[in-house]
């Protein structure tokens, strides 16, 4: 025997490494999970590289609100393959937020979180919880404007908690404002609280693997019976399981590799989030954007009814997570198939298809004044026309042109105005600038008769 | 030792242990929790602030101010810079708008031309008193408190308004 081989021996006699890691590689899982049991794992291992990137870019990162900004400038543009690291750090919370949700949704539409799983259902919401949290904080560790306009939006939202919201919204920035207190704490939220969360309940979400084992792939008309159901799947197990290792480990290993290979690839060719302007909340001239992840929600508050707004905002995260937690309560038996239950399968794509739809919208953000309008060329106005001409000039000076198209420039904040003339008459157009609408100011007071008689020369030469 | 007496015994040490990792974690989680907190339990006191000259701002007009908030950290750095519009009303009326947008806090710009405070997040848009104008904002623009000293015009350095449910 080589001294190798010995000393291995040794090492497994005196600390038993290959008693405590043999049944759970050797442990049974039913025979046919295929390719949908993958997602689980992937998210793992995109929290594993979230930790070992993390680690990295913390070598680098100064957790100081004067500081910050420019270590972030460091590690992009001096650090050795900083940029990269930023990259892969960005591009795999992207990834984790996408195969945790795409893991929720499989384990839904089989109806895996019921009898006896109710438990992993339940702290698979709490980890996507904390997971959005990693998001957020992340995304305003970077600390430049689009990160403290962020935390104030975070904290305005807070506000609308009912009784403790203006607490909890200076809890959130550390004080009366933002300062040198607000980055201290969510760093320390984002690298030592929520991780060490996230790392206890994923060794709680194993370990309820381990104990009640994964959910077997399902079967029209096999019924799921909290009486029967344990001693059924320890029978179906012991007659017809494989062990984890490798029968279903490969492919956990090959589509997590694939997902780590592909995140990499992102990072190097499309790299980091370019950073904005200096944390300086007294720079006003600037346009927070959420990262990707919480783009739908900002999305939903410029959509919503202004009305009910600030209620949505508090009751709908809360009525949200409370249908999730009750999920495995309100239907814990039965029948598992998605094809006999194709309201999951309706559910589902419902869930997507807003949520994408939210992303598209949010991405577009019609809703804002586009400020960066140019000055909008004298085409097609007759050269005599100097009440138009001044008019189109003042279309713009009045900021119509941050909020209305005409032909290829302007925002679309209002509707497209291009041939206004051929919908609207001269006394509606007056009507209408003068008092204005939900959405458009009333110019009555700001604007002068011979200006607004100038404005409107120049709307009706737009047909 | 007979049977009752020693599964008294056994609660007995059960409950003293728990008992013993409970108090220290107890006492340790105070100062842990002020760390945490502190925030809610330090009030900061603020203070007035010259952001101006009256003699640089004309009757009618506004003007971005930038202050640096009460008593920032040494290692605050430009983070506890903040802004406002300060408009003359009249020869001696001023008022001051935090630049906070009201819906969630982004920072709405002067648009003079227009006479319009325009917030590039959602789209809310406010008169030139800080009324809405349109848009989601649920209520006018905050004022802050402004004083004129002689020539100089003082802000009194205020919290990042927030926005309940309540309003």
């Amino acid at each position: 025997m080589s001294w190798l081989k010995k000393a291995g021996r040794w090492i497994n006699d005196r600390s038993g490494l290959s008693e405590m890691i043999k049944p759970l590689m050797n442990h049974p899982v039913p025979p046919e999970s295929k390719w949908a049991y993958v997602f689980g794992s992937a998210t793992l291992f995109c929290f594993i590289l979230q930790v070992a990137t993390g680690i990295g870019l913390a070598l680098l990162y100064q957790p100081s609100s004067d500081k910050a900004f420019q270590s972030l400038q460091y590690i992009t543009y001096k650090a050795t393959l900083g940029s990269t690291l930023r990259g892969i750090h960005y591009y795999g919370a992207t990834g984790m937020i996408i195969m945790a949700g795409v893991h929720m949704l499989r384990v839904y539409i089989t109806a895996a979180y019921k009898y006896p799983r109710e438990m992993s259902w339940i702290s698979g919401v709490v980890l996507l919880i904390l997971t959005i949290s990693m998001g957020f904080t992340g995304q305003l560790l970077r600390w430049d404007d689009n990160g403290v306009w962020s935390a104030v939006v975070a904290a305005e939202q807070m506000g609308r908690i009912p009784l403790i919201g203006k607490p909890l919204a200076r809890l959130l920035l550390g004080g009366d404002t933002l300062g040198g207190q607000s980055l201290s704490r969510f760093f320390a939220y984002h690298v030592f609280l929520i991780p060490s969360l996230i790392f206890i309940f994923v060794g709680f979400h194993l370990w309820l693997v381990m104990r009640n084992g994964i959910s077997e792939p399902t079967k029209p008309g096999r019924l799921i019976d909290p009486r029967t159901y344990r001693q059924w799947y320890h029978n179906m197990l012991r007659q017809s399981g494989v062990p984890f290792w490798p029968y279903a480990a490969w492919r956990d290993a090959v589509f997590s590799s694939l997902v780590i290979i592909a995140i990499v690839v992102v990072a190097v060719v499309f790299g980091p989030p370019a950073l904005t302007k200096l944390p300086d909340p007294s720079n006003i001239i600037t346009s927070p954007r959420p990262d990707w992840y919480l783009l739908w929600i900002y999305a939903l508050f410029a959509l919503m009814p202004p009305k009910i707004e600030s209620y949505v905002m508090f009751f709908g995260p809360v009525l949200i997570f409370f249908l999730l937690f009750a999920l495995p309560f309100i239907s814990n038996k039965g029948e598992r198939s998605p094809i006999k239950r194709p309201w999951s399968i309706i559910g589902s794509a419902f869930v997507v298809i807003v949520v994408i739809s939210l992303l598209v919208v949010g991405n577009r953000a019609s809703w804002s004044p586009h400020f960066k309008a140019k000055a909008i060329t004298n085409f097609s106005i007759p050269q005599n026309d100097s009440l138009a001409l001044t008019g189109m000039i003042l279309f713009q000076q009045k900021a119509c042109l941050y909020c209305h198209k005409i032909n290829d420039d302007g925002g679309i904040v209002g509707p497209d105005l291009s041939h206004v003339a051929n919908r609207m008459n001269e006394q509606q157009m007056i009507i209408r600038i003068v008092n204005g609408s939900q959405d458009m100011p009333a110019y009555g007071g700001s604007l002068s008769h011979d200006e607004l008689n100038r404005l409107v020369a120049f709307l009706k030469t737009r047909q | 030792m007979s049977e009752e007496k020693n599964i008294n015994r056994r609660k007995f040490l059960g409950r003293l242990s728990l008992l013993a990792g409970a108090i220290p974690a107890a006492i340790v989680s105070v100062p842990i929790f002020g760390a945490l907190l502190g925030p809610l339990l330090q009030r900061q006191k603020q203070v007035w602030r010259k952001v101006a000259n009256a003699s640089d701002i004309n009757v009618g007009e506004t003007k971005l101010i930038q202050y640096l908030n009460a008593d920032p950290l040494p290692w605050a750095g430009v983070s506890a810079k903040s802004a406002a519009w300060l408009r003359r009303v009249s020869e001696e009326k001023f008022i001051a708008f935090s630049a906070h947008c009201t819906h969630l806090g982004c920072p709405v710009r002067w648009e003079d031309k227009a006479q319009l405070f325009m917030c590039p997040c959602h789209g809310g848009v406010y008169y030139k008193d800080g009324t809405v104008a349109a848009g989601p904002p649920p209520k006018p623009l905050t004022q802050i408190e402004v004083r004129k000293n002689k020539n100089d015009i003082e802000i009194k350095t205020a919290p990042v308004p927030i926005t309940t449910i309540t309003q």
